[in-house]
């Protein structure tokens, strides 16, 4: 059988990433490939080739044996491919028809959009996946499953011939997951070659014919589902440890500095307990959206838990606002480091004495000697690269923006510090500097939380690993069985191989 | 630090690299100096009448009411928000000061009522904004509507006119030869706001918060806090401008200081405040309204009529933001 759609060689690089080198991708028709891989693959960037955001800069990219460039969407779209996205986009105010046609919409006399023809089609399409829905009805009253076949009935009005479904199920219902596979079924039966990307191996391994594996940025391998078991699978995304080294480190945990127990949140996380030690550097691992940073923002008083408590050397804490955390000693470096993080458009040694402002004023005056000495202090152990400390933060390098952002936390001398994917998208030396960093700090008595959800970093910096699934903590896990594949396992919800 | 990617010398990074000499010639500031001093040359040549200390002293009340409210409008601009109720905040502190008078107020407790309406209209604005997070434009463009309405139910086509002799001191009165009590008053909200924004942690935070207020929260700033406290300083001011130009006119009607928001946002923005938050100067929005103040009154002098002058202001705005950029724009490409 010959593929549809073919990938050879793809390469796509962002400034201090390569995010992907020479993969390559099949796929068949009235055939559902599964790709998997670790959160960084490249699965998504492989999605934004296909759909012509991307543009790799180097392989080829086929269609029934002919080379195409996708330079926009719309060239991918006149090729036949379509996508569902993990967020999916519509437009909330737009009816139904609205939304399957807008941008290609059948036109009548005179250009002018021909509304019946919009309408009866969106009836036939929304027919040929098993949807009943109004095509009047505007998108705002409907639930999130109908908003989500909507999505699929506009990724379809282009006559598609590659159908890409990036974690459709990630929002739905078991019911709705259900009528999910059934829809595939039948774009199946219709002969569309359907690239399926989930974290979920039991969808996998019930809907899936065939798989390829992807790691950081490199094709691993492929096959037939009914060929490889799942530990076969888990070992081809973990592979080999990576060739990345990581400080020594001397393992000197001292007392419990905090105890939480029983957090609960109405909608992102459930039974939370956990202790932290000083010294300690204590990794959470998951997929994204198992809620993690959910967690990690309700302790530092920006995400209210319903219940719950916490407690800082034995002694319970109250913890309402960012203000009081940082009183208590928590402090927060997040993942989003350019929304919440530094304050972009403000010097460095302005975003450094930020939190310490108390300290660095008297009686709510600034002393700017005070500033700009702290800032030192703090940035030239982090080995920060600025042309100086009066310089705007958003001029600087992601990874030299991280260690603004460090340094800020360290200059308030806190007791625990969280690190929410500290190493996210900074090049290597930054990210080798913060990991020293990390361990020089655990190494001084400071307690440490380090969310990631790269593999190696989790195993190389950690004492200990919480893994979390769904809101909740599913594993815990250190020493000996600190190994890739339990933490895959546990994060994935795949149960003890017999 | 063994790792050859953070090598254990330490780097220098120096605090500064321009000297605050040269930053201060290359700043707004300057270039607002500039087209001062141009104005009032221009103002000088054109009129005899320009150039006599009596008659600069009345011109100073162009805009000494407008730009002490100025000031604090800079600090919340700065913040990321705005107040446009604040010539209505005057109407409704001029009524109250009225009310007061009616019934029977002396006048410490006649400028009291003025100041403590301003202070409340500014918690009112800070409630719905900083409190339930409403956008700022829209509860002020409600409060506008609302706090001048309700100055006119009092009123009607009323007025009060029968003022006390002594209230007259605020808007009239001179504290030394030509300078006035309301030129002290402006020279004095000018060093107040001026140390608050530039030489204070909370003006810091200001900054912070106009940058990116959510990084801002995370950094343990108290935003709710901070926005409400702007808005409250702001209703301050503008009871004071209340007292200042009630005491001027000698009277209140429902229309009094109509239009005036616009003027002082207007010199906000000239003085170099972003209009998104984030930047700005006290010292920009002083010699904006000197500019102002030159202007209005050499066009007076020149029985220049006032929408030319309202034309004048705004292709001066628009040339004065628009130049800066155009020219960055062109050489950049270049």
């Amino acid at each position: 059988m010959t593929p549809v759609l073919s990938l050879r060689g793809i390469s796509k690089s962002f400034p201090g990433v390569m995010a992907l080198s020479g993969v390559q991708l099949d796929l068949y028709p009235g055939q559902v490939t599964a790709l998997v891989g670790e959160n960084g693959a490249g699965k998504s960037t492989i999605v934004k080739v296909l759909t012509g955001i991307y543009q790799p800069e180097e392989g080829t990219i086929s269609v029934d044996g002919t080379a195409m460039r996708f330079a926009t969407p719309g060239d991918a779209a006149k090729a036949g491919v379509t996508a569902i996205h993990q967020e999916t986009v519509l437009f909330d105010e737009l009816t139904v028809a609205e939304n399957i046609w807008l941008g290609h919409a059948p036109r009548g006399a005179f250009g002018l959009i021909d509304r019946r023809a919009m309408r009866s089609k969106a009836v036939e399409l929304m027919r040929s996946i098993g949807a009943d829905l109004d095509p009047d009805e505007v998108l705002k009253d409907l639930g999130i499953a109908s908003k989500h076949l909507v999505a699929i009935a506009r990724a379809l009005s282009i006559d598609a011939r590659v159908v890409i479904m990036d974690e459709p199920t990630a929002a739905l219902s078991h019911k709705e997951i259900n009528e999910l596979y059934e829809l595939v079924e039948t774009l199946k039966a219709q002969g569309k070659a359907i690239l399926f990307i989930s974290h979920k191996f039991d969808e996998i391994f019930r809907i899936a014919d065939r798989y390829t594996v992807f790691r950081d940025g490199q094709f691993v391998g492929e096959g037939k589902i009914v060929e490889v078991s799942e530990t076969a699978l888990v070992q081809m995304m973990v592979g080999r440890s990576v060739d990345q080294i990581f400080p020594k480190r001397t393992h000197n945990v001292g007392a419990e500095v905090l105890r939480v127990a029983g957090y609960n949140h109405p909608t992102e996380f459930a039974d939370i307990a956990f202790t932290l030690r000083r010294g300690e550097i204590l990794g959470f691992y998951g997929l994204v959206g198992a809620g993690r940073s959910e967690v990690m923002q309700a302790l530092f008083g920006i995400t209210k838990p319903s219940r719950g408590a916490c407690m800082i050397d034995g002694k319970a804490a109250i913890i309402r606002t960012t203000t009081e955390a940082i009183a208590q000693g928590i402090v927060y470096v997040p993942e989003d480091r350019g929304r919440q993080g530094a304050v972009k458009g403000m010097p460095i040694f302005q975003n450094v004495s930020l939190p310490s402002l108390a300290q660095t004023s008297r009686g709510g005056f600034l002393r700017l000697a005070e500033e700009f000495k702290l800032a030192r202090d703090y940035t030239s152990r982090l080995d920060l690269r600025a042309a100086s400390l009066d310089q705007d933060v958003g001029l600087l390098s992601g990874g030299n923006q991280q260690k603004v952002v460090i340094a800020k936390w360290l200059a308030t001398k806190p007791r625990v510090i969280i690190l929410d994917e500290p190493t996210k998208g900074i090049d290597i030396g930054s990210k080798a500097a913060v990991h020293e960093f990390m361990a020089e700090l655990a190494a001084q008595g400071l307690a440490v939380i380090m969310v990631s959800s790269e593999i190696p970093e989790v195993l190389g910096m950690s004492d200990r690993v919480i893994v979390m699934r769904e809101g909740r903590i599913v594993a815990e896990v250190s020493g000996e069985q600190m190994t890739p594949e339990t933490l895959v396992r546990a994060a994935a919800g795949i149960q003890e191989a017999a | 630090m063994t790792s050859p990617a953070s090598p254990s010398v330490t780097r220098n990074v120096p605090d500064r690299l321009q000297s605050s000499f040269t930053r201060g010639v290359r700043s707004w500031e300057m270039l607002l100096l500039v087209v001062l001093v141009l104005v009032f040359s221009a103002n000088s040549f054109a009129s005899p009448y320009f150039l006599n200390v009596w008659n600069l002293s009345d011109a100073t009340f162009n805009f000494t009411e407008k730009a002490m409210i100025a000031f604090a409008m800079a600090m919340l601009i700065i913040a990321g928000e705005i107040d446009l109720s604040v010539a209505s905040i005057i109407a409704l502190a001029s009524t109250a000061m009225g009310l007061a008078m009616t019934a029977g107020a002396d006048t410490p407790m006649i400028v009291a009522a003025g100041i403590a309406t301003g202070v409340a209209c500014g918690a009112v604005n800070g409630v719905f904004v900083a409190g339930f997070g409403l956008p700022s434009i829209v509860v002020t463009i409600g409060t506008m509507s609302l706090f001048r309405g309700i100055s006119f139910i009092i009123l009607g086509d009323q007025a009060y006119t029968n003022y006390p002799k002594s209230l007259a001191f605020f808007g009239q009165g001179y504290v030394y030869w030509v300078f006035s009590f309301e030129l002290l008053l402006f020279v004095l909200a000018a060093i107040a706001f001026y140390i608050l924004l530039h030489r204070t942690s909370f003006g810091r935070s200001v900054y912070a918060i106009g940058n990116n207020a959510t990084a801002a929260q995370f950094a343990g700033l108290r935003v709710v806090r901070i926005r409400f406290i702007l808005f409250l300083l702001t209703g301050l001011m503008s009871g004071i401008a209340a007292v200042c130009l009630t005491s001027r006119l000698g009277s209140t009607r429902p229309s009094i200081a109509t239009g005036m928001e616009l003027e002082i946002v207007t010199m906000v923005v000239l003085g170099g405040v972003n209009i998104l938050g984030g930047s700005g100067r006290i010292l920009g929005v002083v010699l904006a309204a000197l500019i102002m103040g030159c202007v209005t009154f050499g066009f007076g002098l020149l029985n220049v009529p006032g929408i030319v002058m309202s034309i004048f202001l705004g292709l001066l705005l628009i040339s004065v933001i628009a130049i800066p950029r155009l020219l960055a724009h062109k050489f950049k490409r270049a």
